[in-house]
């Protein structure tokens, strides 16, 4: 069972018997008002989406869905293709399930695929990945220690803002829940 | 010179925040010069107390057998009532469960009191202090915050809270306490649209509402309360203060009725404050979120952004 308090982004509850996924969560509350939870959920079966405000005395039962270990295979067209390591199962994800995670995908990575009735829904990524970067301007030697950031593009594709001093062909740590450079990675 | 090699071992968080933190620190300088030039005292008051003000939905976190404050209101008080006139204070404040992009359960807070006044002239003081402090971090006559451009020349917008419902919301404020959803309401559908072009005195709360609040003497069914918004973030609150010792009782023990209904943790009434709140000249005060002033000026989205610490960082 959940509360109100345990809502975030990404989380999965139970309504009206169908999973739903927290897509967006934010936590307000009037100075001297009571919390109140504003949510967009999604239908992970149909896509749906609504927005609800929960109050603190709100519970869900989390949503029955089975999570597999699995690893990333290849891309044909705009299907995703996993395996069950123990099984051999294949699984395939579309472009739109995938989302933002195709944006950390790496060959080989293991992941969650999340599974409703056998069928394939989400992917969780593990909450670190470690990835080559791809493209970067070089260094400005000296500026050590202001906060600019400069873009430069992962082997993914995705362009992602790093410190200065991180150059092509490097190892970076990046969190992929925030989608943020971490630290570099020897 | 600093190696590459040690430069990659650095907090990359941390480094990040400098131009934040630097405003923050010029911020709260510009804070205590404004109010010093007002002839106000900067007190500090203790923040470990043994009964914080029993509100229906603020939580204390337990400290001991005492408690860390929610809000220094009722030391601060406590001085006006022996007679100081004017006070300010920034200190820590803490509230269990709130966290969100403009929330963190440990934050800082400018509070402060003036004899003689009432709501309305903290509305003022609230004008010119922020002008102030935004003029000192090198923001003059609007900022942009996000995609609005806030216009800080004055008179800033008053609206009553009657008003506002009028304008942005599908049902009015009796409708709202009837069905049990003001708090949604404003936090939902009237307080993102205030403050947008610039800053906006939210004033006029049911007095329902108003917890340490004087109601109208020429309409009691409202609270002499005003919450000030920037770009449909709250940032302060204001009260002409209660002074009715027997009243603000009867208010503490509803609210502790309520608690204790609800399943939260009941809090002693704090008998000293209760005690002197008669001897309390009429007056006003008012708390202001540092930290969103913050992120105001320095156009960032979450308060994460603004402080040092979250608790996650630890």
């Amino acid at each position: 069972m959940y509360t109100a308090s345990d809502l975030r982004k990404g989380l999965r509850i139970k309504i009206d018997g169908d999973p739903y996924i927290v897509t967006e969560f934010n936590f307000v509350k009037p100075g001297k008002g009571q919390a109140l939870y504003r949510c967009k959920l999604k239908n992970m079966m149909t896509g749906s989406q609504f927005e609800r405000t929960f109050r603190s005395v709100d519970a869900f039962d989390p949503a029955d869905l089975e999570e597999k270990k699995m690893q990333y295979l290849y891309k044909e067209e705009d299907k995703y293709c996993f395996m069950d390591n123990n099984t051999y199962e294949q699984v395939y994800l579309t472009e739109e399930q995938i989302g933002d995670a195709k944006n950390f995908l790496l060959d080989n990575l293991e992941v969650e695929i999340l599974l409703f009735e056998n069928k394939p829904l989400d992917i969780s990524l593990p909450n670190f990945v470690d990835i080559i970067v791809a493209e970067a301007e070089p260094w400005a030697k000296g500026d050590t220690v202001s906060g600019n950031t400069k873009p430069v593009v992962l082997q993914t594709g995705y362009q992602i803002q790093v410190p200065p001093f991180i150059e092509a062909g490097e190892k970076i740590r990046v969190d992929t829940r925030s989608g943020e450079y971490l630290t570099r990675v020897k | 010179m600093q190696s590459k090699k040690g430069m990659a071992e650095k907090n990359w968080t941390l480094v990040k925040k400098r131009d934040d933190l630097w405003l923050r620190a010029r911020m709260i300088q510009a804070m205590r010069e404004f109010f010093v030039g007002r002839d106000y005292l900067e007190i500090e008051t203790p923040e470990r107390i043994p009964a914080p003000a029993p509100e229906d939905h603020i939580d204390a976190f337990s400290c001991g057998s005492w408690f860390l404050q929610t809000s220094p209101e009722l030391c601060m008080k406590r001085l006006l009532a022996a007679g100081y006139e004017k006070i300010f204070q920034i200190c820590k404040c803490w509230r269990e469960g709130e966290r969100g992009d403009y929330h963190l359960p440990e934050y800082t807070l400018l509070e402060w009191y003036r004899r003689d006044a009432d709501y309305q002239d903290l509305m003022i003081e609230c004008e010119g202090l922020i002008r102030y402090v935004a003029g000192a971090s090198g923001r003059q006559g609007f900022l942009d915050y996000q995609s609005d451009r806030i216009d800080l020349s004055l008179p800033w917008e008053r609206l009553s809270v009657g008003e506002a419902f009028e304008r942005y919301a599908p049902l009015s404020v009796e409708e709202a306490l009837d069905q049990g959803c003001f708090d949604e309401v404003i936090a939902c559908r009237v307080g993102p649209n205030l403050g947008r072009r610039c800053p906006t005195f939210l004033y006029d709360y049911p007095v329902s509402l108003g917890a340490l609040a004087r109601a109208r003497k020429d309409n009691p069914g409202l609270a002499e309360r005003f919450e000030l918004y920037m770009a449909g973030i709250e940032l302060a609150n204001a009260f002409s203060e209660l002074n009715d010792a027997q009243e603000q009782r009867r208010r503490f023990e509803k609210s502790r009725a309520y608690r204790r209904s609800a399943g939260k943790t009941d809090y002693p009434v704090p008998e000293p404050f209760l005690k002197t709140l008669d001897s309390m000249p009429d007056s006003a005060g008012i708390a202001l979120g540092v930290d969103r002033l913050v992120m105001i000026l320095g156009d960032r989205k979450k308060i994460d952004h603004v402080v040092a610490f979250t608790p996650e960082d630890l």
